[in-house]
């Protein structure tokens, strides 16, 4: 399938006077910059509405099957899609675990039943999927996950416990990885990969409170719950590998994903434009010598990432360390929008010790805020010291 | 407008050649002992290598075919010296460069023509920079009067003492102007070797005590300010490549050593006390790296506007931020072998010490980047 230019062009201007006319006003309340701060029924609603309103207009799941749910389109579209929603600023699409984990992989590996049964809802906003993959005693190393599926006639028993579970309260579906075979030489052959209904008697959900006072993830409890046995995907003991398949979707909708905006991106200039009017010795803050040097600082490490996506995608500038590049990708963006927070904050003076909820709060609070989720991703998916574990034995070659 | 700015990064399959090709060369002909036979050799690199590297074309490989260059621009210059400074090797070729650079773009080439054509053949060239220790002053005091008489001290000329030709910045009836001043009119007590911190560079001071000139051996013009100005760029430029070449070659030996050296019964890579500064250093060098080939993607241009002076300022302020850190680390990560002189470490450290104050250290480069980021 071939797409031209003018076909692109157009496009782009069609979804972006959509987005114009369509964003939604302020709600009066802070809504989640990622999917992991989903954290009230109020939220929850406003996104689903909004997601739904952009999957009807048709500008969410552009590339999956039209059968399903999808537009049956090239994938260039949805990125042209995605590009708008962020340059206009619109809400996320909040239904990641769906749109960029669960409904790529059905699509690439479900059967013909599973893709019936959930790529539609993924899309609408209806279902809202989850993700079990990780342990309280097995965060960073979710090879060694120990929660149970025993096969009991047409069924799978469920026993253990799985933490950070985003939106579990909230979710009719969970990915699930989950121990069938205890006694498996390698600890990954004994895993396998499900796709489980959460509303079933023994599945509990206890929501977890942040650091931010709010809520978003839950632990959740397999007590002798029963699931349906064909919510095995694939076979018994692949289960790593594709939770493995999972992540390679991350690179958007060119990989299967979905689309839709997951997160809004928080800038340099965002930090700059939200400081206006600061100041720091009765002069604006950004002529004191000392803050200069730390904003060319966090220009330069957001420019770095920028430039290093286009060189890893030039071969002869990339021979050293050939997974460097990219491996290092996760550690550095999320320890670059943790600095770059924690910066904002400092350089509000008096003001930044004020919180969500102040009336004098610089942007509401949302700096702070913004700080105190960012570890979610410098923990979630591997804390920053694993990916340099990992980068170190698998980049440089150091050894365990 | 973002402060982000332009991301053009371009690299084309000759390049890419240019740098197999030059990374070859440096790794076989430059190993380290090679590197350590000319520490303390008055001159500081082999003579024999350098005709090499001539005859492979490197000495006027950025400057035009019309005076026997290969006309590939300055951005061919950038892999060429990171492969140098991957294998520590040094040799006049970046001093001859910035030469070659400054006069093709301060003056005709029917005046300059010769000395270009000189240059491309091998004959060393460098420029008298600094007249104090500050690469921010903007003051000039060298004078060239109305006779052509050039009277100035220039401090730590890099390669002073293999230069054919030295190009003095002077002021000459009120404007700056460019004094080529050949070896042959100097005396040997003109210069004053320094004594470097990096023992594979080479630099003198150098009196000019009324050397008589003629209109014929001075630049001037318009054009000369403008050149001074990017070629000073493109000398922070080739620094952070080499840098960055030093900076990867450091952390292989670092990495080498704690893939090898056993305490407490383990190897010591395996501590994460050591093996987590090693990915700060890998990512400092991706980065440097990508600012560097940024900044080679910018240069082709006869003048260079804002994107091309913040491209190579970010380049030189991180290449030289990352070597230091890993020439630092990589001397106390090798214990105390890393504080013998028979360690490979300390002449990372040196190298690192020495790139750092060349053309502008990284706090420098930085307070530039914030007039240009900060300030439109």
């Amino acid at each position: 399938m071939s797409v031209t230019d003018q076909e692109l062009s157009e496009f782009r201007a069609e979804v972006s006077a959509w987005m114009r006319d369509n964003n939604p006003p302020d709600p009066g309340f802070l809504l989640p910059q990622t999917f992991m701060e989903v954290g009230d029924e109020r939220q929850l609603e406003f996104l689903r509405e909004w997601q739904h309103k952009v999957w009807t207009a048709g500008y969410l799941g552009m590339a999956w099957p039209k059968q399903y749910g999808g537009g049956g389109v090239d994938a260039a579209f949805q990125r042209v899609a995605d590009q708008e929603m962020r340059r206009h600023r619109v809400p996320i699409c909040f239904n990641v675990i769906g749109l960029g984990w669960a409904g790529p992989l059905i699509n690439d590996i479900g059967t013909e039943d599973e893709k019936a049964r959930y790529l539609k809802g993924i899309l609408s906003a209806e279902d809202v999927w989850c993700q079990g993959f990780s342990e309280p005693e097995h965060g960073s190393d979710l090879g060694n996950a120990q929660t149970r599926a025993v096969r009991d006639g047409d069924e799978y028993v469920l026993n253990g416990q799985k933490i950070w579970t985003t939106m579990g309260n909230f979710a009719r579906y969970m990915i699930l990885l989950a121990r069938t075979n205890p006694a498996a030489e390698r600890k990954y052959d004994g895993l396998s990969f499900f796709l489980a209904p959460m509303q079933v008697e023994g599945i509990e959900t206890r929501p977890i409170r942040k650091l931010t006072g709010e809520f978003g993830f839950t632990e959740t409890f397999f007590t002798d719950a029963r699931i349906p046995a064909d919510c095995l995907m694939g076979e018994e003991g692949q289960g790593w590998r594709i939770a493995m398949q999972t992540l390679q979707y991350e690179r958007g909708a060119e990989a299967g994903a979905a689309g839709g905006l997951a997160m809004v991106r928080v800038t340099v200039d965002d930090m700059i434009d939200d400081l206006a009017g600061a100041r720091r010795d009765g002069e604006p803050l950004l002529q004191d010598p000392v803050i200069r040097d730390e904003v060319v600082r966090a220009i330069m490490d957001e420019k770095a990432l920028i430039l290093g996506d286009r060189r890893a995608r030039i071969g002869a500038l990339t021979t050293d360390y050939p997974g460097s590049l990219p491996l290092s990708q996760k550690l550095r963006a999320s320890e670059g929008a943790r600095q770059l927070r924690k910066l904002a904050i400092t350089l509000q003076g008096a003001e930044g010790g004020l919180y969500v909820g102040d009336a004098d709060a610089r942007q509401g609070g949302f700096w702070q805020r913004a700080y105190f989720n960012s570890f979610s991703a410098t923990i979630g998916g591997g804390t920053s010291q694993v990916q340099a574990n990992i980068i170190a034995e698998h980049v440089l070659g150091l050894p365990k | 407008m973002s402060v982000i700015g332009d991301t053009t990064l371009t690299f084309s399959e000759e390049q890419g050649m240019l740098l197999d090709v030059a990374r070859e060369f440096c790794r076989t002909r430059s190993p380290v002992d090679a590197v350590r036979r000319q520490l303390e050799t008055p001159g500081g690199f082999d003579p024999a290598l350098w005709d090499e590297m001539v005859a492979l074309g490197w000495a006027g490989i950025s400057l035009p075919e019309s005076v026997g260059g290969s006309g590939l621009g300055a951005a061919a210059l950038v892999p060429v010296v990171e492969c140098m400074g991957r294998a520590l090797l040094t040799t006049p070729l970046m001093s001859s460069a910035l030469a070659g650079q400054l006069l093709l773009r301060a003056g005709s080439e029917s005046q300059t023509g010769q000395w270009l054509a000189d240059i491309a053949s091998g004959a060393a060239a460098t420029v008298a920079w600094l007249e104090n220790g500050d690469w921010g002053d903007s003051g000039l005091q060298a004078q060239l009067d109305d006779q052509y008489v050039l009277r100035a001290r220039k401090l730590f000329v890099p390669d002073a003492q293999a230069a054919r030709y030295l190009v003095v910045p002077a002021m000459h009836r009120g404007e700056v102007a460019l004094a080529v001043v050949a070896a042959g009119q100097l005396e040997a007590q003109a210069f004053t070797a320094n004594t470097l911190v990096d023992l594979t560079k080479r630099a003198a001071n150098v009196e000019f005590s009324e050397i008589q000139l003629t209109a014929q051996s001075v630049v001037t013009g318009p054009a000369v300010a403008a050149a001074l100005h990017d070629v000073r760029l493109l000398g922070a430029l080739l620094v952070a490549a080499e840098a960055a070449g030093s900076a990867a070659a450091c952390l292989d030996t670092v990495v080498g050593y704690l893939n090898t050296r056993k305490q407490f019964g383990r190897l010591i890579g395996s501590y994460q006390a050591l093996k987590h500064p090693c990915v700060d250093i890998l990512t400092g060098i991706d980065s440097a790296r990508s600012f560097i080939y940024h900044a080679s993607s910018l240069v082709a241009g006869e003048g260079f506007d804002r994107n091309v002076e913040i491209a190579c300022r970010m380049a030189k302020a991180q290449a030289c931020e990352t070597l230091l850190y890993a020439g630092d680390r990589a001397v106390q990560f090798h214990g105390g072998m890393g504080f013998s002189w028979e360690c490979d470490a300390q002449l990372y450290l040196r190298r690192a010490q020495w790139s750092q104050q060349q053309f502008g250290d990284s706090q420098h480069h930085r307070k530039r980047l914030a007039a240009l980021l900060l300030d439109t």
